[in-house]
C-alpha cells in the first residue's frame, strides 16, 4: 500500500470515528429530547442556538467541567477501563458498514461476522463497569446486561442468516449490491427483519428493553457510580451503538445506499447522493428508536428473557429453515 | 516492506499472547484472569489476520472473547468469589496435579505439531508476506464450509450430537426435580 493511500485511510477513519459518529450522536441526544418533548406536549431544550441545536455542546461542556468522582470502594483499574471498553467496540463496529457506493473503511469479506464479533466485545464494558463499581445496583445492572446481551445476540445473529442464505455473501458491500440488483431484502425477509429489529433494541439496551439501567429498580444500573466524562463515555457509547444498529438495519434489509426507481450517476456525484440516501435511511431508523422509546413501557425482566429464548430464538430458527428450503427449491 | 511490517506485528502479537497468557494464570482475582485471557484471544485473532485468515480471526473473537469469556465473567460475578474461598485451592497436591496435567498437554501439542511436520518450517515463514494467500482468502469461508459439510459431514454431526447431549445433560443435572 502506498504512503498516500495510508494517509487517505487515516483521514477517512478520523472523519468517520472522530467527527461523523460523535456529531450524529450529539444530534441524536438533542433530537431525543426534542421529540420526547413534542410527544408529551412540551417544547424541550430550545434556548441554546437555533431551535436548541447547540444544546449538546452545552451538555458536553458541563460534562467536562463536572468533578470526576472515583468512589473509594471501586476496583480502580477496571473501573477506569470499563467506559473505554464500552465505547471502542461501538466505534469499531461501524468500520465495515458501506456508507456510500463502493465506500467502507474496512473492506473485508467477513464483514457481517466482523460486526458481530466486535459488538460481542461491547458487553464487557457494561458488565465490568457494573462489577468494578462494587455497589449492589451497579452489579445487578451489569449482571442483567450481560445476560440480556448474550441472549439476544443469538436471535440477532440467527436473524441475519437468512440474508446470507439469499444473497450468498458475507461481504456487506456486495449484500447491498445484490439488493440494488434484485430489490431490498426486507421484501423477501420481512419476519427476519422484525426479529433483527427487536433484538437490536435489546442489544443496545434501549427501551422497551433497558432493564440494565431501569431507574425505578436500579437507580441508574451499571453506571450508577460513574460521573463526569466517564459517564459521558457510556452515554456516547449507547448512542453510537444505536447509530451502528440503524446503519446495519439499512445495509442488511433496506438496500444500504441504493435509491429505488432512480439510477445513480457515475463518479463523485453518484457517490455523494448514495451517501445521502444512506444517511437519510439511517436517520429514519434512529427516529424509530426515539419513537419506540417514548411510546412503549419497559418490559419486566422475565418477560424479556421469555421473549428472547422462547419466541425470537425458535422463530428465527424456523425462518432459517424456511429460507433454506426456499433457496434450495429455487436453485433447482 | 510489507514483509518487515508483518514480521514486526507477528512478534508483537506473539508477545501479547504469551504475556497475557502468563499473567492470566498467575492472577488471584478471577475477573482479572478472565480479562487477561480474553486479551490473549485477541492476540491469537491478530495472528490469524497476519495469515489472511480473516474468518478464523473473527470467529476467534466472536466465540472465545465474545461468548465464552463473557459467560465466565457472568458466572464469576454471580458467585462473587472471596479471598477465604480461594484458601481451599491451595496445597501441594493440586499444584503437582496441575503441573503434570499441563506438561502432558504440552507434550500432546508438541507431538501433534511435529507429526504435522510444522517444525521443519522456519518459525514465521508461513505468516509473513505469503503472496497469493490474500487471493485465496477471498473464497475462504466457502473453502472452510464446503469440506466441513461434504467430506467431514459425519464427524461434524457427531461433534454436534456430543455438544447437544452435553447441553441436555447439564440441564438435567441443574434441574433436580423433573415434574
Amino acid at each position: 500500500m502506498l504512503f498516500v493511500d495510508i494517509l487517505w485511510k487515516l483521514l477517512e477513519i478520523v472523519l468517520v470515528a472522530a467527527v461523523a459518529l460523535p456529531t450524529t450522536a450529539a444530534l441524536l441526544v438533542w433530537a431525543e429530547r426534542r421529540v420526547s418533548a413534542f410527544m408529551q406536549d412540551r417544547l424541550g431544550p430550545n434556548r441554546v442556538g437555533p431551535a436548541g441545536l447547540l444544546q449538546p455542546i452545552a451538555d458536553l461542556l458541563k460534562f467536562i467541567f463536572k468533578e470526576d468522582v472515583v468512589p473509594g470502594h471501586v476496583n480502580k483499574a477496571i473501573y477506569i477501563l470499563a467506559p473505554a471498553l464500552s465505547l471502542v467496540p461501538a466505534l469499531l463496529a461501524f468500520a465495515v458498514v458501506p456508507y456510500a457506493r463502493d465506500m467502507a473503511i474496512l473492506d473485508v469479506n467477513v464483514g457481517i461476522l466482523y460486526v458481530f464479533s466486535v459488538s460481542s466485545i461491547a458487553v464487557y464494558g457494561i458488565t465490568l463497569g457494573g462489577w468494578a463499581s462494587n455497589s449492589k445496583y451497579s452489579l445487578l445492572g451489569g449482571v442483567r446486561a450481560s445476560a440480556q446481551m448474550i441472549s439476544y445476540e443469538l436471535a440477532l445473529g440467527l436473524s441475519v442468516v437468512p440474508v446470507l442464505l439469499v444473497t450468498g455473501e458475507t461481504h456487506l458491500g456486495r449484500i447491498v449490491e445484490w439488493q440494488a440488483a434484485n430489490g431490498w431484502l426486507v421484501l423477501y425477509l420481512f419476519p427476519a427483519w422484525i426479529i433483527f429489529l427487536v433484538s437490536s433494541y435489546a442489544e443496545t439496551n434501549r427501551l422497551p428493553f433497558d432493564c440494565p439501567e431501569a431507574e425505578t429498580e436500579l437507580v441508574a444500573g451499571y453506571h450508577t457510580e460513574y460521573s463526569s466524562m466517564k459517564f459521558a463515555l457510556f452515554f456516547l457509547a449507547e448512542y453510537i451503538h444505536m447509530i451502528t444498529a440503524s446503519a446495519l438495519t439499512v445495509t442488511l434489509f433496506f438496500g444500504g445506499w441504493h435509491v429505488p426507481f432512480f439510477t445513480l450517476p457515475e463518479g463523485g456525484w453518484g457517490t455523494t447522493l448514495s451517501c445521502l440516501a444512506f444517511c437519510a435511511k439511517t436517520g429514519f431508523f434512529l427516529f424509530l428508536f426515539i419513537w419506540v422509546r417514548w411510546t412503549l413501557p419497559r418490559f419486566r425482566y422475565d418477560q424479556l428473557m421469555n421473549l428472547g429464548w422462547k419466541i425470537l430464538l425458535p422463530a428465527s430458527l424456523g425462518i432459517i429453515m424456511l429460507t433454506a428450503g426456499g433457496v434450495a427449491l429455487l436453485a433447482d | 516492506m510489507e514483509k518487515q511490517v508483518s514480521t514486526v506485528f507477528f512478534w508483537i502479537f506473539a508477545a501479547l499472547i504469551a504475556g497475557s497468557g502468563l499473567i492470566a494464570i498467575t492472577r488471584r482475582n478471577a475477573v482479572a484472569t478472565a480479562m487477561w485471557a480474553s486479551l490473549c484471544f485477541v492476540g491469537i485473532a491478530g495472528e490469524f489476520i497476519l495469515m489472511h485468515a480473516y474468518f478464523l480471526a473473527v470467529v476467534e473473537v466472536l466465540v472465545y472473547a465474545g461468548a465464552i469469556m463473557v459467560l465466565f465473567l457472568f458466572v464469576i460475578m454471580l458467585i462473587n468469589l472471596r479471598e477465604e474461598d480461594l484458601k481451599a485451592t491451595e496445597g501441594a497436591q493440586l499444584h503437582i496435579a496441575g503441573a503434570l496435567f499441563s506438561l502432558g498437554f504440552l507434550g500432546a501439542l508438541v507431538w501433534t505439531v511435529r507429526r504435522a511436520g510444522l517444525f521443519d518450517i522456519p518459525l514465521n515463514a508461513k505468516y509473513v508476506g505469503a503472496e497469493g494467500t490474500a487471493a485465496a482468502a477471498a473464497g475462504e469461508t466457502a473453502q472452510l464450509a464446503v469440506p466441513l459439510f461434504s467430506d467431514y459431514v459425519l464427524p461434524f454431526e457427531i461433534v454436534s450430537f456430543l455438544l447437544l447431549s452435553a447441553i441436555v445433560g447439564s440441564v438435567l443435572i441443574t434441574k433436580r426435580r423433573l415434574s
